[in-house]
């Protein structure tokens, strides 16, 4: 485990990397057919090359040889145990080194991931139930924000959260997570419907923007995440916000107002994106990687400068190599927060949300 | 009234010359009325926060606050100390916005006024510092509170801390609002991103100057999401006011007095006194 600063959440187990690409699947997964597979069930190891991030590729290097070792030993029936689980050493050291060094850049790669848990994995894996709710009563749903009542081992919360989806298909229905007003204004019904009914609110923010477009100029997306963004200060419940992939800018932060604000460990959040900063700084996209580092986006760099409270360390490897483990990593910070929130009277809790974005 | 004014591309040397983005005229400085209008189409020039202050609020009657609040490099940002010194010897004043008591009409208020000027009017800290002051003083002490916008949006420069402003301003609001503290926010030319994802669009009441931008994203950024020309007046006040996101447009010339009309509505005043007040200085002005 990494050590970040803050108070990180230390993670139960870490698996060991390679048996994802050999036995498949583990643990339940709800939807096992066609477009609903999880990321680990797709992630074979022809897919994994095709989705390698460059300075992933020492780890996928072992990973392959790891893969070869096993099936010649499956196919020859020689036992070579002994040199595949050196090899697994190995590996791990090697994840171990490269990602203990990544740069601002690599960890907005990271964030971007296809493969990273998006909001279906938490629905699917972390929650005993779940009911969307769709309706924000005025335009139209928007599948980019997700919204409904959810239960998870017996705590029961509102939650809200950017969708990314997993499949090609998905990711074109839920517009790649870019929300359109009405989904700012569903979320912000829906954190109505929660106050009254006595539950807390939890967020997933992974947004690369909300959605420049001219329906969304057209019916006030500035206006909707304003409106959101000033009305989550009143909210009479707790709100607690993850950062699970991309938080970009306003998109982000109109749902990301919360008593308790987290990033997972290789997450960002940032006011522009690095693209878009570089091309304004240097004329150019290719320096993204520069204005990546100028930014401060990272999760530890914005623990430090007190725009989010908490770190949720990540299984050495990145979120898309663990999902699982990094799901339940979340669900502990979730019942930890929830728990001790819920104890706060809410006149304290609205207080202590302002001061805190007040003193920003 | 001898306008000089032409029709050509290049610009002028020396800065005496101004080409209107509205019908492309050139129009020789020194001819701009206090208002700096465009003579031929009534364009709205961008104006100074003091020139702005100095059209709208009763005479001598801006009170400065917090001029003292500077911006803080917290992210030692390739190049920005540098560019908020040479802004700062520009533009006169320590940030995008000033702040303080005023008065419209003999109605006491809050008032701010952004300055595009100062790095394209962008929020940082130090501008989120100073309006969150300003709702504060509003509620402590009772006031309207009146903004004008002009912003490109958030402070790149600043990172997530530029993003959290609109968190912190929209939070003074909430509680301005709960208080039921009146807000007038007046969008003038341009007001984009996350200013107007933020404090200038929560306001009980919209204004915004004619032809002005307002939006979310920027025209460009859209165009090139879109791969698609935008259709004319997209973005601009007029396109706002048909689609329901501001209350009115109105002309610089008559901001002041709009503006004392809603400060008499909201606080038991007599805005036909104001309209009154404001006929009498119109003939006066004829004469
Ligand atoms: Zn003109």
């Amino acid at each position: 485990m990494q050590g970040v600063s803050g108070h990180s959440i230390s993670l139960p187990f870490v698996p060991s990397g390679c048996w994802i690409y050999n036995s498949g699947p583990v643990g339940k997964s709800k939807k096992k057919n066609g477009d609903h597979k999880s990321a680990l069930q797709r992630s074979g190891p022809d897919r994994s090359v095709e989705r390698a991030l460059s300075f992933e590729q020492p780890i996928l290097e072992m990973e392959h040889k790891i893969q070869e070792l096993k099936s010649l030993a499956s196919s020859t029936r020689l036992d070579l145990n002994g040199e595949v689980l050196a090899l697994e050493q190995r590996m791990l050291q090697v994840t171990d080194q490269v990602y203990s060094g990544l740069t601002p850049w690599e960890r907005v790669q990271v964030a971007r991931h296809p493969c990273r848990p998006v909001a279906a994995d938490y629905v699917d894996q972390m929650l005993d139930d779940f009911v969307e709710l769709h309706g924000d009563r005025l335009y139209a749903d928007d599948r980019a924000i997700l919204t409904g009542l959810a239960t998870m081992e017996g705590r029961r919360f509102l939650l809200i959260a950017h969708r990314k989806g997993k499949t090609t298909q998905e990711r074109l229905l839920c517009n790649f997570a870019c929300a359109h007003p009405e989904g700012y204004r569903k979320a912000l019904a829906k954190m109505r419907l929660a106050e009254k009914l006595g539950m807390p609110i939890v967020t997933l923010i992974n947004t690369p923007g909300a959605y420049p477009g001219i329906g969304a100029e057209e019916r006030g997306q500035a206006s909707a995440i304003a409106q959101n963004i000033r009305e989550m200060f009143s909210i009479r419940a707790p709100i607690l916000c993850i950062v699970i992939g991309e938080g970009g800018s306003g998109g982000a932060l109109g749902i990301g107002v919360g008593d308790r604000v987290a990033m997972l460990e290789h997450s960002y959040y940032s006011v522009i994106s690095p693209e878009g900063c570089a091309a304004i700084l240097w004329k150019s996209g290719d320096k993204a990687p520069e204005a990546a580092d100028a930014l401060k986006l990272t999760a530890p760099d914005l623990r430090r400068l007190g725009v989010v409270d908490d770190v949720i360390a990540e299984p050495r490897g990145g979120a898309h190599r663990y999902p699982e483990a990094t799901i339940v990593t979340v669900k502990a910070w979730l019942s930890r927060w929830l728990d001790e929130l819920a104890e706060v009277p809410a006149e304290e809790l609205t207080d202590r949300r302002y001061a805190k974005f007040r003193a920003m | 009234m001898a306008w000089s004014r032409f029709k050509k591309k290049k610009n002028m040397p020396g800065g005496l010359w101004e080409k209107c983005e509205g019908c492309g005229a050139m129009i020789f400085r020194k001819d701009f009325s206090a208002l700096k209008l465009c003579p031929d189409c009534g364009h709205h020039f961008s104006i100074g926060a003091r020139e702005r202050i100095e059209l709208t609020v009763d005479e001598s009657s801006f009170n400065e606050l917090w001029a003292d609040v500077s911006t803080v490099d917290r992210l030692d940002f390739v190049g920005y100390a540098e560019k908020i010194d040479r802004t700062v010897g520009k533009c006169g004043n320590n940030e995008a916005v000033l702040t303080g008591r005023a008065a419209v009409h003999g109605y006491s208020v809050a008032f701010g006024v952004m300055d595009f000027a100062f790095l394209g009017g962008s929020m940082g800290v130090a501008v989120g510092e100073k309006i969150c002051r300003l709702a504060e003083l509003a509620l402590a002490e009772g006031l309207p509170l009146v903004i004008f916008c002009a912003s490109g949006g958030a402070r790149m420069h600043e990172g997530a801390l530029s993003l959290m402003q609109m968190a912190k301003t929209c939070g003074a609001l909430q509680r301005f609002h709960e208080a039921s503290g009146f807000y007038i926010s007046v969008l003038t030319n341009p007001t984009t991103g996350g200013v107007t994802a933020s404090f200038a669009s929560v306001a009980d009441v919209i204004l915004a100057e004619p032809g002005a931008l307002i939006g979310f994203a920027g025209p460009r950024v859209i165009k090139e999401t879109l791969k698609q020309d935008l259709p004319k007046g997209f973005q601009r006040s007029e396109f706002l006011l048909e689609k329901g996101q501001v209350d009115r447009i109105v002309p610089r010339g008559e901001l002041r007095n709009e503006i004392g009309k809603l400060l008499a509505y909201a606080t038991g005043g007599d805005p036909v006194a104001v309209g009154a007040v404001a006929e009498d200085a119109a003939d006066r002005e004829a004469e």
